[in-house]
């Protein structure tokens, strides 16, 4: 089930974005996330058995493992891992599955700029696609200030070597709130109001495509 | 409540969507007062006075007044009173323990099945496919299964499968198998005389009187959740003319 979106230049910009929903047989729920020549890929599996090591007794324990293009996952990685781990715990409903294991792998198959917001956005779909139980949606959107202090939003890998400051947000679907910030470089507390705001209005966007391509995915069937 | 909530019925939901009480549901102290409830059912959460809605599907009503979200999943979460294919995987002194696809392994008494007394043991080994409903199945348990029904008797229950195919297929298939008046259901079965074990955690075995005809079937199950219902008129007669 594929769905394009196609941005043209208006106020909040950001690239060509489409998603694929249940494209892999194994894991319970997959989906395939792509921002302009960043592509993701996400599987979920869950709720299934635990080591009596890992697990908790009141809440799932969801475990993020990100796979780089090339290479064995480094510490880069690691940090990527916690900040998709912490958003995703915050909006699963992990009390309904005590003592059992979520575990979300995602695969960058390609890498070229907003890498972060493509794997949270990739990481949402397939939670979706799975049915586990939310409490919201959240997405994933960065933004770069470049050096005449103009904001980029969804920045290529070329604009991100030229900023001076690169920053993620993920928003959730119902408040708009920011649930996660990860952010590179120096800027003012100005300069990062003004990103939180244009990062909303850009989910805005990401939210109705959502919505869209689930409902195309459950219109197929009767 | 119950107004908003069949406004959105065939509505395809996403989790954080929220159903508010109207203001026709205020207790008014001068009038008189109906009391309308709304039952909700997997997938609609109750958080305070607002219904909010948990996994991505469509709304689905059944009257009176029961809603639910109705979602693609292939994972199979235990709940009391579903009947289940389940497989031994370890005998253990009284109790046997069964895969049924859960987080956890759910456990078979022997005293469970029709008939067995502590001097007369059911005949199961490690390997074997039993069809069980979930006696005890929440989230703080470890799930119980049984063979008998309340009145000690099997009902059909028990272990099965010398022969035949088990398959696994998403938890929509299955629900559609067993909905009362099911297209697909009764194209499978004026196909080819077999024999069909249906579980609710995705499993389906099935039986047929030679092996080609076995995985023909096993292979439409696994195709038809694709498929539209046209397309599957025309797979099921291109089989019946012999074509495959």
């Amino acid at each position: 089930m594929i769905a394009m979106e196609v941005r043209k230049s208006s106020d909040v910009s950001l690239r060509e974005f489409g998603c694929e929903q249940n494209l892999l047989s194994r894991p319970d729920g997959s989906a395939s996330f792509v921002q302009g020549d960043t592509s993701v890929l996400a599987g979920m599996y869950g709720p299934a058995e635990v080591k009596v090591s890992k697990e908790i007794y009141d809440r799932a324990t969801l475990e993020v493992l990100i796979q780089p293009k090339v290479g064995l996952p480094s510490v880069r990685e690691r940090s990527l891992e916690q900040c998709v781990r912490e958003t995703c715990e915050a909006s699963l409903l992990s009390f309904l599955y005590p003592r059992s294991s979520l575990t979300l792998i995602l695969q960058v198959v390609h890498d070229d700029g907003s890498l972060l917001s493509c794997l949270l956005n990739g990481a949402c779909m397939a939670l979706m696609d799975a049915g586990l139980p939310m409490s919201c949606l959240f997405c994933g959107v960065t933004c770069a200030i470049n050096a005449d202090g103009e904001i980029i939003t969804d920045p290529t890998a070329a604009q991100e070597k030229q900023c001076r400051a690169i920053l993620t947000f993920a928003i959730d679907s119902t408040d708009r709130k920011v649930m996660m910030s990860s952010t590179r470089g120096s800027f003012s507390v100005h300069e990062l109001q003004e990103c939180i705001a244009v990062c909303q209005k850009a989910s805005e966007k990401l939210f109705k495509f959502y919505r869209d391509s689930v409902q195309r995915r459950y219109s197929k069937t009767v | 409540m119950l107004s908003a909530l069949s406004a959105r019925v065939g509505h395809v939901l996403v989790p954080g969507d929220v159903f508010v009480g109207q203001a026709e549901d205020m207790l008014s102290l001068s009038g008189p007062t109906r009391k309308e409830t709304a039952v909700c059912g997997p997938g609609l959460r109750r958080d305070g006075a607002r219904v909010c809605v948990s996994v991505s599907g469509i709304l689905k009503h059944k009257a009176p007044n029961v809603f639910w979200i109705q979602a693609h999943g292939k994972r199979y979460v235990p709940v009391k009173g579903e009947c289940v294919i389940g497989i031994v995987t370890l005998k253990s002194g009284d109790v046997f323990k069964v895969d049924v696809g859960s987080s956890e392994q759910a456990s078979l008494s022997y005293l469970s099945f029709e008939g067995a007394t502590k001097r007369n043991r059911p005949n199961v080994q490690v390997g074997d496919l039993v069809y069980a409903q979930l006696l005890v199945a929440n989230k703080d348990m470890e799930p119980e299964l049984v063979c008998i029904d309340g009145a000690g008797r099997a009902n059909g229950m028990g272990v099965f499968g010398s022969g035949g195919l088990m398959v696994k297929v998403s938890l929509g298939l299955v629900h559609r198998l067993l909905a009362p008046s099911s297209d697909l259901m009764s194209d499978l079965s004026a196909l080819y005389p077999s024999e069909m074990v249906v579980g609710m955690n995705g499993r389906v075995w099935v039986k047929s009187s030679s092996l080609q005809q076995t995985l023909i079937i096993c292979n439409l199950l696994q195709n038809c959740e694709h498929l539209s219902p046209e397309q599957r008129k025309v797979l099921f007669n291109r089989i019946r003319q012999g074509a495959l």
